[in-house]
């Protein structure tokens, strides 16, 4: 069916999210005016979403670099060494706009786009995690939009057989309009096989397989690229649909080929479907391509050139053979069922050619498309530092006991149970750490080592200061993995801030971006991968910024890895890492005196690196009986999680003078960690750790069935545990 | 012990199972593609967890109209041990080569934890290395695990002692409050009329190994190459 020459006015190339300046610089590129297949492929490569045009400037700035990075940032996915032939492929990616529009299918998505980035490199993907930021408990669509997500990725990962191991969910009135949904995924390849996607060779096929396309998600790239507003229920047709088990097909299909010597390039299609991947492909090899679009699988009748180019229908790769190798190729897809076609070659043009029904509906330079996007140094304002919060003027509660209970029983620290339960953490038989521990961990399968993993970052510390809150977001998640015995050894993102055209939210990605690129350097925890999600606002009111990171660490044994849990009665509870009792934008303040004050607590990168080295070894060594960061809601809490995973009590004693109780066990200092040891090593401990420099302190010990702390009465582990356990399972309605 | 794990599209616990069967027999088993139409000789018959044809229809109704199936059931028939595990106990259900049907969770969610189970028959070619009544723990990982059948059928299957393994707390009590699914008279597992073909919804090859926190998985594998050895 060909396409009716169509008018570009000003309202079409609104609606296509152009500015006026961009179709100026189109028309300039292409030497001409643009058919509206040609306007089509440009919203959707220019559109932030794909283009990064308000956030490539900065993230430049992000270490990329280290020994054990074997592909940065620009490929499908980040690739770091793991040692004796063998890396880990990962990537985290945001599918925030989708997911609040239409939660199940928005959050299956996002695994399933995600999953294909990684095993499009020929890594099978090993692990998932997820990280989710959900509004307030009392805001009326947070239930429904908990209930679809969290079933959304269980019923697609779990139909993968792959298992989903850890994350992180938080509940903010600042989310209540724009929910957060991070999807990572991590995969294993031997490093003689990674697959790219720079198409090389000209006048060799290209190829789809896997699903039919349909016209589902249709500028799904550009509503990623925009703010909602009342009409945004309408956008539903945006929402890609997902299909598990053709991915799963898929999957299966893709590394089967790859065993073989056929593919010269591959890649998903994800945001922006066929679009973007052939120009992308065609692009990095420098080579032209041309596409027949009359060669399309399609499940709809009549589809147009610009529907088939724009449609974001799942479940799809497209392919570079080697001439010659079309027939094997066929034949492994055949076997599993799905759909292969040849639908175009690669030319020397340097110029994407798209035609369909013997019209040609698209002809544009290459380069135009791929970089020519203007990149915006948009103007930003830095936020003004709040005042730090001394612990003398933070009110001690009547009992730190009822603190405690009242802080456990929260959202913000109750049991994420409810979730994890639904997702199958322990398929492939790998999983050595389950979700609930300070990272999951999946043994690297028929080795000795682990990969630990993890997803971080404070959002309220990163409102309050987003710099400090970004350095801590890098710190905290090396530090979960440091504290699994883990070398940390590289990081993915999701940025995730409101409307760049608004300085003060453009001056917080500035500022982040900062913060996380100290830490990464100070910690040689180099950014591999990564995504930048922006107009996460509603209405003018923007999210808190969420800039989340995904590490992985390698454990090089698993014999000597540390979990959370407490192990022996007898045992001596030992901190590691100084406290001053920060008590701004503590969890303490907010949920016992409703509170969000003061600047968040600082992160000294040098003793983070210091301490944590010193606790691994510890681990490495096989001294310590148990291993927990501190984190949100301070150290009883630290203490409490750990009682509760092991079933073992503690008598916790008398705070030292010089700071308030309340200051030292609900402080969120940063860089520390709580240590259970064997007494006789714990003797031996101590003068090491003052040798090197690290702060350290006895804290108590393992004993008994309650938590004890001096002055009060027992709090019986069995009751903590209950009010632990009970919010979620009772916010969702039955458990 | 020769080994045959059939891989439908969707399998996903096929290579879990080969790992535990390989860990228990010395050698790997033969992996086999459902649209074969021939199965080597085999002493033992796997039918793997997973979502065989994305549980389309129903769990396990598609997968038990492949080409390799009507081999499956014949050889059960003749007495070859099979042994269907999650999607393969589903199998086996819309096979016809066990009674009953596996339901939607009694919570209508997925899911994945650990539950204890007590082993009801002793004497069967899994479980010798068993002790009557012990309380074991498996993981379980599916949405639709809850095992119905009609009274009569349940009162047979009762009355003929073909109950292989039911969810239970700790201490071995068979509870309500144990049963994670809503199956039936807390069921977990049944035996056909021979005990050679066993369907159960637990995962006893994800408990084999003990870098994954036990082993009581690997007691069903050992049990296995004894009886079939023997």
């Amino acid at each position: 069916m060909t396409q009716a020459k169509r008018a570009m006015t000003p309202e079409l190339v609104a609606e296509h999210g152009l500015s006026a300046e961009e179709y100026r610089l189109l028309e300039e590129v292409l030497g001409r005016e643009p058919s509206l297949t040609e306007l089509g492929i440009f919203s959707v490569m220019w559109s932030e979403h794909c283009s990064y045009k308000s956030s490539r400037v900065w993230l430049r700035k992000l270490p990329t670099e280290g020994p054990q990075v074997i592909e940065g940032p620009g490929e499908n996915a980040g690739v770091v060494d793991l040692g004796d032939g063998q890396a880990a492929v990962f990537k985290m990616e945001s599918h925030n706009h989708p997911s609040y529009i239409e939660p199940y299918q928005g959050a299956a998505t996002g695994v399933g786009g995600i999953m294909r980035d990684v095993f499009t490199m020929g890594a099978r993907p090993v692990a998932n995690m997820n990280a989710l930021r959900f509004g307030a408990a009392d805001h009326a669509k947070t239930r429904h939009l908990v209930a679809g997500v969290v079933s959304g990725i269980g019923d697609y990962g779990n139909c993968m057989g792959v298992p989903t191991i850890g994350g992180e969910t938080n509940f903010d009135p600042r989310y209540n309009d724009n929910i957060l949904v991070n999807a990572m995924c991590v995969g294993l390849v031997d490093v003689s096989r990674i697959f790219k996607s720079a198409a090389k060779g000209v006048g060799f096929p290209v190829v789809y397989v896997g699903s039919k396309t349909g016209r589902d998600g249709i500028h799904g790239a550009t509503m990623a690229s925009a703010e909602f507003d009342e009409a945004s229920a309408e956008k539903r047709p945006t929402v890609q649909v997902g299909d598990p088990f053709t991915e799963k097909l898929l999957l299966e299909a893709c590394l089967e080929l790859m065993q073989e010597d056929a593919i010269v390039a591959i890649q998903d299609m994800g945001a922006a479907g066929l679009t973007s991947s052939s120009v992308e492909m065609a692009d990095k090899g420098g080579v032209g391509i041309v596409l027949d679009l009359d060669h399309i699988p399609t499940r709809e009748e009549g589809m147009t050139a610009y529907e088939m180019m724009l449609s974001e229908s799942q479940e799809r790769m497209l392919m570079v053979l080697k001439p010659g190798a079309e027939a094997a190729a066929r034949r492994v897809f055949k076997k599993w069922e799905l759909d292969f076609a040849i639908v175009g070659r690669t030319t020397d043009t340097g110029r994407l050619v798209v035609r369909h029904g013997s019209a040609i509906q698209a002809d544009i330079p290459l380069s135009a498309l791929a970089h020519a996007a203007p990149q915006y140094t948009r103007p930003w304002t830095p936020k003004r530092a709040l005042a730090p919060i001394a612990p003398e003027d933070v009110p001690a509660p009547n009992s730190l006991t009822a603190a405690l209970e009242a802080m456990m029983g929260s959202p913000h620290l109750c049991s994420r149970a409810w979730i994890w339960q639904q997702y199958d953490h322990m398929v492939m038989a790998d999983t050595v750490q389950r979700p609930g521990g300070d990272a999951g961990v999946v043994r690297v399968h028929g080795t000795q080592k682990g990969l630990a993993m993890s997803c971080d970052v404070t959002p309220r510390y990163c409102a309050a200061d987003a710099r400090e809150g970004a350095k801590q977001a890098v710190a905290e998640c090396w530090r979960n993995l440091t504290a699994t015995g883990a070398d940390p050894l590289a990081i993915t993102d999701c940025l995730n801030f409101g409307n760049p055209e608004r300085p003060e939210v453009m001056g917080e990605f500035v500022e982040a971006i900062e913060g996380m690129a100290e830490a990464c350097r100070a910690l040689s925890f180099p950014v591999v991968s990564g995504n930048v999600s922006l107009y996460n606002e509603t209405n003018g009111v923007a999210i808190p910024p969420t800039p989340a990171v995904g590490g992985i660490g390698l454990i090089p044994d698993i014999d000597r890895m540390a979990r959370i849990g407490l192990k022996s009665d007898g045992d001596v509870l030992i901190l590691f890492g100084a406290e001053a009792g920060h008590l701004g934008q503590s969890l303490y303040l907010q949920i016992l005196l409703n509170r969000a004050e003061g600047a968040p607590p600082p992160v000294d990168l040098d003793a983070e690196r210091r301490v944590g080295d010193f606790v691994r070894g510890l681990i490495r060594g096989g001294r310590v009986s148990a291993v927990h960061d501190v984190s949100d809601g301070g150290l009883l809490v630290t203490v409490a999680e750990m009682a509760f995973a092991g079933g073992l009590g503690v008598e916790l004693d008398a705070t030292p003078e010089g700071l308030p109780a309340h200051a030292i066990w609900f402080g969120e200092d940063q860089g520390r960690y709580v240590v259970a040891a064997p007494w006789h090593e714990a003797a031996k401990i101590l003068p090491e750790a003052v040798e090197a420099g690290v702060a350290v302190r006895i804290i108590g010990k393992v004993a008994g069935d309650a938590l004890k702390l001096p002055g009060e009465a027992p709090l019986s582990l069995a009751a903590l545990r209950a009010i632990h356990e009970r919010w979620l399972p009772k916010f969702m309605g039955g458990s | 012990m020769k080994a045959s794990v059939i891989v439908f599209p969707g399998s996903n616990c096929d290579r879990d199972a080969a790992v535990a069967l390989e860990a228990a027999t010395g050698t790997p088993p033969a992996m086999v593609w459902h649209g074969d139409a021939e199965l080597p000789n085999s002493d033992l018959i796997v039918l793997p967890g997973g979502f065989s044809y994305g549980d389309y229809l129903r769990s396990g109704a598609m997968a038990a109209h492949s080409p390799v199936m009507r081999e499956v059931v014949k050889r059960a028939r003749a007495g070859t041990p099979v042994l269907g595990i999650c999607n393969g106990f589903q199998v086996l259900t819309e096979a016809g080569l066990l009674p009953g049907v596996l339901m939607r969770n009694a919570t209508l969610k997925f899911i994945c934890k650990d539950v204890h189970l007590r082993v009801e028959r002793e004497d069967t070619l899994y479980t010798r290395r068993y002790a009557k009544s012990e309380v074991v723990t498996f993981p379980i990982a599916h949405k639709d695990g809850s095992y119905f059948a009609d009274a009569e059928t349940l009162k047979r299957l009762e009355g003929e002692a073909r109950i292989a393994f039911r969810y239970c707390d700790r201490r071995g009590q068979v509870t309500p409050e144990a049963n994670p699914n809503g199956s039936r008279n807390n069921i977990a597992g049944i035996y056909n009329e021979t005990g050679t073909v066993l369907g159960l919804m637990p995962h006893p090859e994800r408990l084999a190994d003990p870098a994954l926190g036990g082993t009581d998985g690997t007691k069903m594998f050992k049990s296995l190459v004894e009886s079939i050895a023997a």
